[in-house]
């Protein structure tokens, strides 16, 4: 939940630094294998959606809508509801309809659950039926985060059964918003592990895809039906996100109480520490030793760091974007020198602070400012007062280095001004390492910009 | 008109060696027939018969759900196309905080803001009331005064407008009564928009919306005659990608004095002056035409259609008004200009015309660009074999001569018409009935649009309001060389091996309009529909070179 009061007690948002709900649910659906997303409520909703989401993805994004008009917004949308998922069937033929709906349903008080029982009662060839799965996302409540967790929950809560585990034993990753790159990371670690990812959502494919050589009528790739119904059955849950982590009911809590499937709750493994939690939990909970691949990308990662580290000393940084990636940035930060100066967020959990402050050390706490609930004006005030060397977050923060004359590094979601918003990696020892050398060689540019004379070592 | 329709397409015609109706019917024959019935009416095989009369399409008809289609809504249509690239205007989003953060700055509109002396621009800003639940249950008006408070306070805008989302009208949020209140308290124009997103059938119904608050707020609040000779209006041109940067340079060239534009590169006071111009130049038909026809009523000022979408679009349009003034000094200049500007474009577009010849282009954009890029093609030697509008009216593929026939459906009946008498004092009628006739013998259309479809060519394929299934099929069937729509339809084309040009927002490229933009879009397209990238879909060791042209439609 979002709190209403905003810093410097404005009431308005001014340059927004989340988006809504409804987006975040449909992101999740588009990692399904064989869905079709559907939002239910104005044409807008769905279109605004899709032309967010390809400006970063730059990939396919096909969202269906109940076309809400004047007359439905009065007497409801059940009648569209149905025809929508008609029209989708007999075009796409999907296994599953994700149906999010919109402020304009929600406002009304459309009972969509309803809706879905009477569709699938009426349904003359019931064998045929795709799974129909329900979240709801008004707008007006929380940001993208909330829908795309609420709608992870809702695939498990609507699919998972208590399934037999196969040769292998299956690990349900519930990785949170993260780009398709980390998500196949996340994919080839737990493989490597001899374990066998069931990864919600697992857009890597779908949303990061080559070019076809034949039609496709919905993309290849996501997590399968079977696989979601099998999360019941998995020797654990990892669940990555520290604030997320601090929500009680969630698809990896969920899966705990009804099918005692083992919760492990940590933040996004950005950095070190986060990922050798990470691997410490995989070792665990599969039996087998942390593979020498990663004990090879860990000693390289940490060689990089001693070498690049007096580049780094003292820098100060701002993060923005949304709460779990800020988190897991600040605790990354944190281990590499740069001071997190400015930690700010859209989001509103309420644990923002307490968060930040746990993942980085207490000396430094008194040079930073941590923001919850906050847009760009307010962030840019306060950093017209810190001033930093160096911005760390999505597009949305390109006006703000331009009239701050500091250079922004482009991480998270979205990114529109750049070309490779779906393939940063920043999970891992390999996106840690990716991440470090950026964050170094920006700050070695900037050094050899500002230079008079234009030394080539620096 | 029905009859005069089916006698036309009983005529066989062929598309591409194939032939359209029965595309047409392999296509509608996956939907269920209910939807099928509708569909049908809005896919429209072109036969153009004496006096340019076209078959009837049916169009700005709401959207069947579940079918992925390109449109946008009402809010869209008003804050995001008309209203968003006004510069100096503070636009507030009253709503939840997605609609604002999706409009933001997202169409590619340029901006001048060095041309006005405040040098004010909020364009880069996203004002938002960010409504939260305790404003859906007890209402959001005083939320809203406080961002308009809270918007004056922190830049002192000439002005401020509101736009209403979804919610908002089912709440019951009077945001007129708000904007009049705060436009007392603070001394500034402050109007609100009723733009509900479930309003209309498409992003047209915003454009009327938007179109009936600006000449109710605005238009007319300033009587000064502004220097300058042949003054006119450009409307329905939104300076994406630079293009009314290029229309003014030629404008200022042939000395012919831009009063405002509709609303690229705009100002509030431009608006508010704008009935002060002597013509009124059309564009976009589709999103701007109620202002003029209000302007025209209201204070005598004709409006013309032009287009200065391709190099001889654009002399074309240049001479017609300089026609309209019929001067001779300004017919000459505009001939100089046209002398002057052309051999450049010419040769730009024999270099490339070699390797564009003969190519396949289907365009699906807007409600006046699938018309006006044909113009291009045409230039570079390419054959448009399907087009259609995202939100266009049936006068805008048929021409206005079908206004009295098109039926009002109960989504256009809740769009105010607004009843515009002349104005007692400010009434000037800009040209002498006389002069009018005189020049309409010569063959001079006022206030006439003919439309899109007596253009094309019989055969064409005319589909309005293009799904994201249907659009699979065309690219399956035909294998055009060049697919012209938007952001949303790009990549899946592009996933097929086949270039798509985004013509709303230009690719990130442009300016397109007038001289110096065919010569951009020549060298464009040069570039798509030649690119080696293609080449390279087809891997060395790949033992099936043919399968990605064996698609059936299934």
């Amino acid at each position: 939940m979002k709190f209403a009061g905003k810093t410097d007690n404005y009431a308005a948002t001014q340059n927004a630094c989340n988006l809504c709900s409804p987006l975040g649910a449909a992101l999740v659906f588009k990692g399904v294998s064989n869905c079709v997303p559907l939002l239910h409520g104005s044409q807008g909703c769905s279109t605004y959606i899709r032309r967010y989401m390809i400006s970063h993805f730059k990939e396919p994004m096909d969202i269906a809508c109940s076309n809400f008009g004047e007359h439905t917004a009065i007497f409801g949308g059940g009648a569209n509801i149905k025809l929508a998922i008609d029209n989708i069937r007999s075009q796409y033929s999907p296994e599953l309809i994700g149906i999010a709906t919109t402020c304009l349903s929600e406002t009304i008080g459309d009972d969509v659950p309803m809706f879905i029982r009477s569709y699938k009662e009426e349904c003359e060839d019931k064998e045929n039926l795709p799974a129909l799965v329900h979240v709801s996302t008004p707008s007006y409540q929380g940001t993208h985060m909330q829908g795309f967790h609420g709608a992870v929950r809702a695939l498990v809560e609507t699919l998972a059964e208590a399934a037999e585990t196969g040769d292998k034993p299956l690990l349900n990753l519930f990785p949170g918003m993260v780009s398709p790159s980390d998500l196949r990371l996340l994919k080839e670690i737990a493989a490597d592990f001899g374990m066998e990812p069931v990864l919600i959502p697992d857009y890597s494919d779908t949303l990061n895809g080559p070019l076809w050589t034949e039609y496709q009528r919905i993309p290849e790739g996501g997590t399968t039906i079977e696989a979601i119904k099998s999360t019941g059955g998995a020797a654990a849950s990892l669940e990555c996100g520290m604030i997320l982590a601090g929500e009680p009911e969630t698809a990896g809590t969920w899966l705990d109480k009804k099918f005692s499937v083992p919760a492990h709750r940590i933040g996004l493994p950005i950095g070190i520490r986060e990922t050798d939690k990470m691997m410490d939990i995989l070792a665990e909970v599969s039996g087998n030793p942390i593979p020498d691949k990663y004990l090879g990308q860990r000693g390289r990662l940490l060689d990089a760091m001693v070498d690049g580290h007096k580049h780094l000393n003292g820098v100060k940084a701002a993060l923005f974007g949304e709460e779990d990636l800020v988190a897991g940035l600040a605790a990354f930060c944190s281990e590499i020198g740069v001071i997190p100066a400015l930690c700010a967020t859209g989001g509103g959990a309420g644990r923002f602070e307490k968060t930040i402050k746990s993942v980085v050390p207490e000396r430094i706490h008194r040079k930073m400012e941590i923001m919850e609930d906050v847009d760009f004006v307010t962030i840019e005030k306060a950093l017209e007062k810190t001033g930093v060397d160096l911005l760390i977050g999505h597009s949305k923060g390109y006006a703000m280095s331009r009239r701050l004359k500091t250079p922004l590094l482009r991480v998270g979601f979205p990114v529109h001004d750049r070309v490779n918003g779906s393939r940063t990696l920043h999970l891992g020892y390999r996106g840690a390492q990716q991440l470090f050398d950026r964050i170094v060689n920006k700050i070695i540019e900037i050094k050899q910009d500002r230079s008079d004379v234009g030394y080539t070592y620096m | 008109m029905a009859e005069a329709a089916k006698d036309l397409s009983t005529e066989k015609v062929t598309l591409d060696n194939l032939d359209p109706e029965e595309v047409k019917a392999r296509i509608m024959a996956k939907y269920p027939p209910k939807v099928a019935r509708k569909r049908s009416k809005q896919f429209v095989i072109n036969k153009v018969g004496e006096d340019g009369k076209t078959p009837v399409i049916n169009a700005n008809v709401r959207t069947v759900p579940g079918l992925m289609g390109q449109r946008g809504c009402c809010y869209a249509g008003c804050k995001g196309v008309v209203l968003g690239p006004t510069r100096d205007i503070i636009n507030i989003t009253h709503g939840p905080i997605g609609c604002g953060f999706y409009s933001w700055l997202t169409r590619r509109n340029q901006t001048d803001p060095e041309s006005t002396p405040d040098g004010h621009n909020f364009m880069t800003y996203c004002f938002s009331t960010d409504m939260q639940d305790e404003e859906i249950i007890f209402g959001g008006e005083k939320k809203l005064k406080q961002a308009i408070q809270e918007a004056y306070d922190n830049f002192k805008p000439k002005a401020i407008a509101v736009f209403s989302t979804c919610p908002v009208g089912l709440i019951g949020d009077d945001v007129h009564s708000v904007c009049r209140e705060m436009k007392e308290k603070l001394g500034i124009n402050v109007f609100g928009f009723s733009c509900e997103g479930y309003k209309g059938v498409s992003q047209s119904a915003g454009h009327h919306i938007a179109n009936n608050g600006i000449f109710k707020h605005v238009v007319g609040l300033d009587d000064t005659i502004k220097e300058g000779k042949y003054r006119i209006n450009l409307l329905g041109e939104y300076n994406i990608g630079g293009d009314a940067f290029e229309i003014e340079r030629i404008f200022d060239k042939c000395g012919i004095t831009q009063v405002a534009t509709y609303s690229g590169n705009s100002s509030i006071d431009a608006f508010a002056n704008s009935h002060t111009a002597d013509l009124n130049c059309i564009m976009c038909h589709r999103s701007i035409n109620y202002v003029a026809e209000m302007m025209e009523t209201k204070f005598g000022v004709p409006w013309i259609k032009v287009n200065f979408i391709g190099a001889h679009a654009t002399a074309k349009s240049l001479r017609k008004i300089a026609q309209y003034f019929g001067e001779q000094e300004l017919i000459d200049k505009v001939e100089e200009v046209i002398a002057e500007e052309l051999p450049e474009v010419e040769a730009a577009c024999a270099e490339v015309r070699p390797r564009t010849e003969g190519k396949r282009a289907m365009l699906f954009v807007g409600g006046s660009r699938a018309h006006h890029y044909q113009e291009l093609f045409g230039e570079l030697g390419m054959k448009t074999l399907s087009a259609g509008y995202e939100f266009g009216h049936r006068d805008d593929y048929e021409g206005r001569k079908v206004l009295p026939d098109i039926k009002v459906d109960a989504d256009s009946r809740n769009i105010e018409e607004l009843t515009i008498e002349k104005d007692p004092e400010r009434f000037n009628p800009r040209i002498s009935e006389e002069r009018k006739a005189e020049l309409e013998k010569a063959g001079f259309a006022f206030n006439d649009y003919d439309g899109m479809m007596p253009e094309m060519p019989d055969g064409a394929m005319v589909i309005d309001d293009l799904s994201q299934w249907e659009t699979d099929q065309l690219i399956k069937i035909f294998k055009p060389d060049l697919f012209c729509a938007g952001i949303k339809e790009k990549y899946t084309v592009q996933k097929h091996g086949i270039p798509l040009k985004q013509l709303h927002s230009y690719d990130y490229g442009g300016p397109y309009a007038g001289f110096k933009g065919a010569i951009n879009f020549y060298h464009e397209i040069d570039r798509m529909v030649n690119s080696r990238v293609w080449e390279y879909m087809k891997a060395p060791w790949d033992k099936n070179p043919e399968l990605a042209a064996t698609y059936a439609c299934d």
